[in-house]
């Protein structure tokens, strides 16, 4: 399937192993990405914060150019933050068509041309592997299963709140995705108490203590609960969870080392590419260093 | 009739014992209450289970729990729907436990005194009049005053605090609650005291700017308020309104970013942190608060650039899109920013006039 692609910026900034690791996956799933590159910054809430209209404005720019690209069944992204603020002004563009109008008019002065059409489908990678591709589906493509590979779902909370703006209902469970993926993929889900909680990113800048100590509990629940590693839909939880987890270490007193693996990683494992592929060693905490590949995953791909 | 089992987490103060689970059997009809539920063991088999509960009819915030996880109004929440999406498979368990964040005083009631009603108080929760006073009542344009009637919804339950991410880790936080009460007078034409009131939420680094943003009061408010709407609107307000340049660096950090859209169109993260702590320019890294962060952040740095993660000049450099792009970017900040009134559409006013597809 041909998808309009938004990586966001995180994903091309400061987590380049998540942007590369999406583009190396992708035709293994059969998703043709045609990026976005000309869209701005999502302004993950911020920017709403400051100004509602700019980032609604932004936003609808950015879903404007989805609706252009040709054959795309969907807008596709690989940040819960993104998808979450994304949402936000999506609901409100859709909500009021006054609004949207205005909106659109402030568009045809920025880009003539450009219009944003209520009803865009746009959907983070994890929806759109559940919803789109199909779990069953999934389970074929998986040419070396992640066998005893005990796995910690993170969402981060732009993707699982508010459960009325996200879709989330009992037909669409988008609370249990990572679950569901991480079952499809012969991973095993382990159970902790920092699953639906927050990384603490939003606010490292202005309480870095409270941020990191929330980064920090995670982790160490995480590690009670005998995981051999986080996988995360969000780069921003993943800055807070592993670019800063010695410091997360410091904070909460106790010594961490717990891998963290952005969602197209633990595919592209399970997919048959190799660790190198996707970058697994360029993380603060090396997933090739902590997890016993031998036991963990089982030998060699299978051929296809 | 139905068949129900309730798990409840109990806890006795006088036995010192700790928390522990226990189960009733009941019958009762699906569409009965959680709290009915509650109060028909109560009634029936055991005398001593505690809950608060007053209205029986979700106005006077008294039942505030956690229903299979999640908080809730015990008196609002029907068993049937509570049963079928509950955490156990059968389909007929509902798990009931007491609020988060404040101390249990005996089985589901908590001190709402010790925590939310001492951060309600901390807030000034009374208006402050402009002067002079008017013989009569006060006018106020309608509009003014509808937006702080999604405040005025609250009915002190305590369901954003008892599950705030931020509290949980910071129990000074004002919270939820607190903040959303903070903005009904803020908000209110009638208050003299808005920059004061903005100010001391401001720099208390605990403040408006310690919410992290989790979405769990929205969630859980079972009335509609979107407490962390709330904190953002009080966070607009106070950085573009007033000015005021926090110690938390919650100002720096918001004009910072939309400075660094408008001049990049896509996040610039290098640049990002430094003007958090030392301003909003690209002299800022210069300032001895981002020297002092830059200090205390090279290990983090350090390691990403050894795994290669990040490589410094490209770091350095950001990205940023082409120039047409950049123009229309722009272009768009000019249009909005340019008007003479901030505009805000809050669908809890206006409602979704069409059916909204689901994104």
């Amino acid at each position: 399937m041909r998808v309009a692609y938004w990586p966001g910026c995180v994903s091309r900034g400061f987590t380049p192993e998540l942007h590369g690791s999406m583009e190396a996956v992708a035709p293994l799933l059969g998703i043709e990405l045609v990026p976005l590159d000309r869209a701005a910054c999502c302004g993950a809430g911020v920017l709403a914060e400051h100004n509602q209209e700019l980032a609604d404005t932004l936003n609808a720019r950015t879903f404007a150019l989805a609706q252009q690209v040709d054959g795309a069944e969907l807008m596709m992204n690989i940040c819960s933050t993104c998808q979450g603020a994304q949402s936000e002004c999506q609901e409100r563009l859709d909500a009021n068509a006054a609004y949207r109008a205005q909106v659109n008019a402030t568009l045809a002065e920025s880009d003539p041309g450009l219009s944003y059409e209520k009803g865009l489908t746009n959907k983070n990678l994890l929806w759109l592997l559940v919803e789109e591709i199909g779990l069953e589906a999934l389970r074929a493509k998986v040419r070396r299963p992640l066998t005893n590979l005990r796995v910690g779902p993170f969402y981060g909370c732009y993707i699982v709140r508010p459960r009325r703006l996200l879709g989330i209902d009992a037909e669409r469970p988008r609370d249990r995705y990572l679950h569901q993926v991480i079952e499809a993929l012969g991973g095993t889900v382990i159970d902790y108490a920092g699953t639906y909680k927050c990384c603490g990113f939003p606010i490292v800048t202005m309480n870095k203590t409270a941020s990191l100590k929330q980064a920090g509990t995670h982790l160490g629940d995480a590690m009670d609960a005998q995981a051999d590693c986080l996988v995360v839909p969000c780069p921003l939880c993943h800055l807070n969870l592993d670019l800063q987890q010695p410091l997360a270490a410091k904070v909460v007193g106790r010594p961490l080392a717990m891998p963290v693996l952005h969602l197209p990683q633990l595919l592209g494992l399970a997919l048959g590419l190799e660790p190198k592929q996707l970058a697994l060693g360029k993380h603060v905490v090396k997933p090739s260093a902590v997890i016993d590949w031998s036991t963990a995953v089982v030998g060699a791909p299978a051929a296809a | 009739m139905a068949d129900y089992t309730l798990r409840v987490r109990r806890f006795d103060p006088q036995t010192t014992r700790g928390p522990y689970w226990e189960r009733f059997e009941l019958e009762l009809e699906p569409h009965r209450s959680v709290l009915e539920a509650v109060l028909d063991v109560r009634d029936r088999v055991d005398g001593s289970l505690g809950i608060r509960c007053s209205c029986r009819a979700a106005i006077c915030g008294s039942c505030g729990v956690r229903v299979n996880g999640r908080p809730a109004l015990a008196c609002n929440t029907r068993l049937r729907d509570a049963a079928a999406g509950g955490l156990h498979p059968d389909g007929r368990t509902v798990v009931v436990e007491p609020m988060g964040n404040m101390p249990v005083l005996k089985d589901l009631i908590v001190d709402m005194d010790a925590v939310h009603w001492k951060k309600i108080h901390r807030v000034t929760p009374w208006l402050l009049n402009r002067r002079p006073v008017p013989e009569r009542e006060y006018l106020v344009p309608h509009d003014d005053m509808a937006d702080v009637t999604q405040t005025m919804a609250c009915i002190q339950c305590g369901a954003c605090v008892s599950d705030c991410l931020s509290m949980e880790v910071d129990p000074e936080f004002v919270g939820p609650a607190a903040a959303a009460k903070a903005y009904r007078f803020v908000g209110d034409p009638r208050d003299a005291e808005q920059p004061a009131r903005l100010r001391d939420l401001a720099e208390d680094p605990h403040g408006i700017y310690d919410c992290t943003h989790c979405f769990n009061c929205i969630d859980a408010c079972p009335k509609g308020v979107a407490p962390m709407s709330q904190i953002m609107r009080l966070r607009r307000i106070s950085g573009s309104d007033h000015h005021i340049v926090d110690r938390n660096n919650g100002e720096r950090h918001e004009e910072a970013f939309a400075t660094l859209v408008h001049d990049y169109g896509l996040l610039h993260e290098a640049e990002l942190l430094p003007r958090s702590y030392g301003g909003n320019s690209w002299f800022g890294k210069f300032h001895p608060s981002a020297g002092m962060e830059l200090v205390e952040s090279l290990p983090a740095i350090a390691r990403a650039v050894a795994r290669g993660k990040v490589k410094p000049a490209q770091a350095l450099r950001g990205h940023r899109l082409a120039k047409r792009d950049l123009d229309a970017v722009r272009k768009v900040y000019d249009v909005v920013e340019g008007r003479a009134r901030r505009s805000e559409l809050n669908l809890y006013l206006s409602g979704v006039e069409e059916e909204a597809p689901a994104p």
